[in-house]
C-alpha cells in the first residue's frame, strides 16, 4: 500500500492512547506488526512528560502520524498541524475537525476548508471524514490524497455502522487510499472494512481497551490481512436458496 | 508582565518566547509553541516578543488515536 508516495507494508494503525501503561503500550506496537502509529500534542509541564513519551515512540522505530483531536475549528486545527510538524519532523498529519461533541462526528465544512490550507502548506493530510461521497470529492480536490471515513464514532466500538456507505466510497474512488477510521471494536468488524476493499484500518480503543492488548493487536493484524485477501480472492456472491455443495452426480439410490 | 501560559496567568521578566522558555524551565527539545493562537516556529522565538496578556501555548508529544 502507497500512503503519500510511501510504501507501507502493514494495513493496520494503531493509535498510542489510553494502554494502562508505556510498556503495554509497546508491547501491543510490536505484537500489530503496526508501521504507522498516532501520537497527540498537548500542554506541557516543567515537568517534560511529553518528552518522555516521544522518547518511547522514537525507540518503536514506526512511523509517526500526528493528530490534531480535539480541535473544533479550521484554525485551531491548522495552527496544531503546524505545531506537530516542528515537533514530530513529518508532513503527515491526521486531520481532525470536530464537529459535535456528542458523537464527535467531524466537521465536514471545517475539514475541507483546514485540508485546503494544510495541502498548500506542503502538508500531506489524512483526513478523518465521514463516510459521504461528495465530501470526499470535496477533500481531494483540496488536496487530499488519502481519505479516512469512520466506522462508527470515535471509541463506541460500534463496528461498521453503514457497510453500503464504505461500498460505495470504494467504487467511487477506486483508486484513492481509504482507511477506515474510528469505530472498530473487534477484528471482526476490522475484517469486514477489509473486505469491502479498504485499503487499511486505524482504531486505537479497541487494541487499548482489551483485558490483553498485545494479543489483541496481534488478532486485529491477522483479521485484516484475512479480510484483504478475502477482497482479493473476489468473494462470491450471497444466494437467497441453499445450494448442494457435493454433487448430486453419481448418487446411490438405496430404495 | 502576567501572561498566559497554558491557560494559566503567570508573571514573567522575559521579553520573548526563547526566553521565556527558560525563566519556565522549560528544556525538552520536543516543544512548539503558539503565541496569540499563531505558530511561532523554534527559529523565531527568539525574536517574537511577549506583551503583558499574551497567551503563550506551549505542547508537546502525547499519546493519541
Amino acid at each position: 500500500m502507497q500512503l503519500y508516495g510511501e510504501e507501507i507494508g502493514s494495513r493496520l494503525l494503531l493509535g498510542t492512547a489510553q494502554y494502562p501503561s508505556p510498556q503495554i503500550l509497546a508491547e501491543a506496537v510490536k505484537a500489530s506488526g503496526t508501521e504507522i502509529i498516532t501520537v497527540s500534542l498537548r500542554r506541557e509541564g516543567v515537568d517534560g512528560a511529553g518528552t518522555g513519551f516521544w522518547q518511547l515512540i522514537k525507540e518503536l522505530g514506526v512511523k509517526v502520524l500526528p493528530n490534531t483531536a480535539g480541535c473544533h475549528t479550521a484554525k485551531e486545527a491548522v495552527t496544531t498541524a503546524q505545531m506537530a510538524r516542528e515537533v514530530f519532523g513529518t508532513n503527515w498529519i491526521k486531520l481532525e475537525v470536530i464537529g459535535h461533541s456528542d458523537n464527535l462526528q467531524p466537521d465536514v465544512f471545517g475539514l475541507v476548508e483546514a485540508a485546503r490550507v494544510l495541502s498548500d502548506e506542503g502538508f500531506q493530510v489524512f483526513p478523518y471524514t465521514t463516510d459521504d461521497l461528495v465530501v470526499g470529492e470535496k477533500l481531494l480536490e483540496a488536496g487530499c490524497e488519502v481519505l479516512m471515513p469512520w466506522g462508527a464514532p470515535i471509541g463506541s466500538g460500534q463496528g461498521l455502522r453503514n457497510p453500503d456507505a464504505l461500498r460505495a466510497m470504494r467504487a467511487h474512488f477506486p483508486n484513492v487510499p481509504l482507511i477506515v477510521d474510528a469505530g472498530i471494536g473487534r477484528p471482526s468488524d476490522a475484517c469486514m472494512a477489509m473486505e469491502l476493499g479498504m485499503d487499511a484500518v486505524l482504531l486505537n480503543t479497541a487494541v487499548a481497551k482489551a483485558g490483553d492488548p498485545a494479543l489483541m493487536g496481534a488478532a486485529m493484524a491477522q483479521a485484516i490481512k484475512a479480510g484483504r485477501q478475502g477482497f482479493a480472492a473476489q468473494m462470491m456472491e450471497r444466494r437467497d436458496m441453499a445450494v448442494p455443495s457435493t454433487p448430486i452426480l453419481g448418487m446411490a439410490v438405496f430404495d | 508582565m502576567r501572561i498566559l501560559v497554558n491557560g494559566e496567568a503567570t508573571e514573567v521578566n522575559a521579553a520573548n518566547i526563547a526566553a521565556a522558555l527558560d525563566e519556565l524551565s522549560y528544556e525538552g527539545e520536543a516543544l512548539a509553541t503558539a503565541l496569540n493562537g499563531q505558530f511561532v516556529a523554534r527559529e523565531l522565538r527568539q525574536e517574537t516578543a511577549l506583551q503583558a496578556g499574551d497567551q503563550l501555548e506551549i505542547l508537546a508529544p502525547m499519546q493519541g488515536g
